[in-house]
């Protein structure tokens, strides 16, 4: 065992894994973030608990991910490379395994200029290539970056994000490459809507052998509304929503149309289960956390395996 | 080249309102080619200063010098400087310091902001190539700098927010990991890119010096 996370058993027994998303508070409140995780506790193997999303200043990740933890569901401490330096990096990973978390989401992070503080300067010390192989040499050689020993390594599963949807498409597989020679454990992909590309993406991982290294979690998203699948094509870069999906919404009765998304998304996970080179799947139901347990049980995933 | 653009002329004003004599300094070389401070901005810059303060204003006399970055062309100020109680650089922000350290006396006023190290695309349009980061990686990046034309600086792109060859952060601003990929694809140099890029060395970003080689000893005799 690299972490002993419970992330990191379900996949080493061998089960299809569920990980869910909770997105901390624009404040303190406390209260409406342990609301959040409530809904989650027993329906995922763990809770990504983003960091500064789309760059609006929110409760600092590793805080958040320790009110989850307390609530009962474990935490991936996600961390983005726009607001840190690697001194900064460092010292948060060895205070948030110092309270318990094991699982860490290794990213870029949005540019600073989506956000509420356009103004900021972007840190980018480190990219999230460079990431994952600092918390890697943290883990594996109990090393800082700059090569000091640690005194009591962090043990952290490492987790990477993949966009296989982006251009170049023919580049996407040698970068998750580079992510699993980083170091990565586990990928975290986009939102999935795009099957046809998905499949061909996991198929070239398969071809290439990193399927055996790394456990690959495509990301699910059920669509709320046609809105969300339109706004989600034509404004999020990087996303792949096919026209099929949007006509699929549009073709039901409004007051049927996020019934319909969940039920997209389920037949996503069903495939999902069957697809050689998936581990699992990671649900993103982005402020929709009061919905998982119904995802769950239709998706079912339920219940979740102890180990 | 240094491109840079003029200030708005209402913070010009505001510097140099209060003072009798205010002499402004183009620079010929960098500011000149981009058509910020040459000797033809400063007297556009003096009929407008003396437009708008009008009789009870300031006089504005101007000169231009060939590099403000450079002691030997601005020692031709010394004579002139003496009859001004500020003066109003057009030079980047390296030219504006040195023209300060030569007259410390005077108080010296930018009326540019330098914007940045890059190209002349047309007359009157540039674009932005280089950081000066110190650690130049463009032979494994095809030619294209990711530290400058990466909004998020990344040695190891594209991002997952790199948008159908557009970047996250605009449309009309082209990924600049896109464009690496595309050419080293084309060149057959792929393999340049399939490593791992290790964390940048950043350490430089700290008051630099430059000395070539052959050149230690007489710095030194200069005392500087």
């Amino acid at each position: 065992m690299k972490s002993g996370s419970n992330l990191e058993r379900i996949l080493k027994a061998g089960h299809f894994a569920f990980t869910g998303e909770v997105g901390p508070p624009r404040g303190a409140n406390v209260e409406a973030l342990r609301e959040k995780v409530a809904h989650l506790k027993g329906n995922v193997d763990m809770a990504n608990i983003t960091d500064n999303q789309t760059a609006m200043v929110r409760m600092s990740s590793w805080a958040a991910a320790m009110i989850c933890m307390q609530e009962g569901v474990e935490p991936n401490f996600q961390m983005v490379c726009r607001d840190r330096n690697r001194l900064a990096m460092q010292a948060d990973i060895l205070g948030a395994y110092a309270h318990g978390i094991r699982n860490m989401l290794c990213l870029s992070g949005d540019h600073q200029q989506f956000g509420d503080h356009p103004q900021s300067k972007g840190v980018f010390d480190l990219d999230s290539m460079q990431l994952i192989g600092m918390v890697k040499k943290m883990r594996d050689e109990g090393k800082f970056l700059g090569g000091a020993d640690i005194d009591v390594p962090p043990k952290i599963f490492i987790g990477a994000a993949a966009n296989p949807f982006a251009e170049p498409f023919e580049w996407r597989v040698h970068r998750l490459a580079k992510k699993v020679a980083a170091g990565a454990d586990f990928v975290q992909t986009q939102c999935v809507f795009n099957m046809e590309r998905i499949r061909a993406w996991v198929r070239q991982a398969n071809d290439m052998g990193l399927t055996d290294r790394v456990a690959i979690l495509p990301g699910i998203t059920p669509m709320k509304s046609v809105g969300m699948a339109k706004y989600m094509k034509n404004k999020v870069p990087g996303m792949d929503v096919p026209d099929g999906i949007i006509k699929r919404l549009q073709g039901v009765d409004k007051k049927k149309v996020a019934d319909e998304g969940i039920r997209i998304a389920c037949e996503q996970i069903e495939e999902f289960k069957e697809m050689k080179g998936v581990a699992g799947v990671h649900l993103m139901a982005i402020e929709w956390e009061h919905k998982v347990p119904e995802i769950a049980e239709r998706a079912g995933v339920l219940p979740r395996p102890e180990v | 080249m240094i491109v840079a653009e003029r200030k708005p002329f209402d913070e010009i004003k505001h510097m140099v309102s209060g003072y009798k004599k205010v002499l402004t300094v183009g620079c010929g070389t960098c500011v000149a080619v981009c058509l910020a401070g040459g000797s033809k901005e400063a007297e556009t810059l003096n009929a407008e200063l003396n437009l708008a303060f009008g009789k009870d204003g300031p006089e504005f006399g101007s000169d231009t010098v060939e590099r403000q970055c450079d002691m030997e062309f601005l020692a031709a100020l010394d004579a002139k400087v003496g009859g001004y109680d500020a003066i109003i650089s057009m030079a980047c922000g390296a030219g504006i310091q040195f023209l300060a350290e030569r007259f410390p006396g005077k108080p010296v006023f930018p009326a540019v902001n330098t914007s940045f190290i890059g190209v002349n695309l047309d007359v009157g349009w540039y674009e932005e190539k280089c950081r000066a980061c110190g650690s130049c990686v463009l032979g494994m990046t095809g030619g294209v700098c990711p530290v400058t034309l990466c909004a998020k600086s990344l040695f190891n792109g594209p991002c997952g927010g790199t948008n159908q060859g557009s970047c996250e952060i605009d449309k009309d601003q082209p990924c600049a990991w896109y464009q690496i990929h595309g050419r080293l694809a084309a060149q057959g140099r792929l393999d340049r890119i399939i490593e791992i890029s290790s964390p940048n060395d950043w350490s430089n970003q700290k008051p630099r010096k430059v000395i070539q080689p052959g050149y230690g000893e007489r710095v030194k005799s200069l005392g500087r």
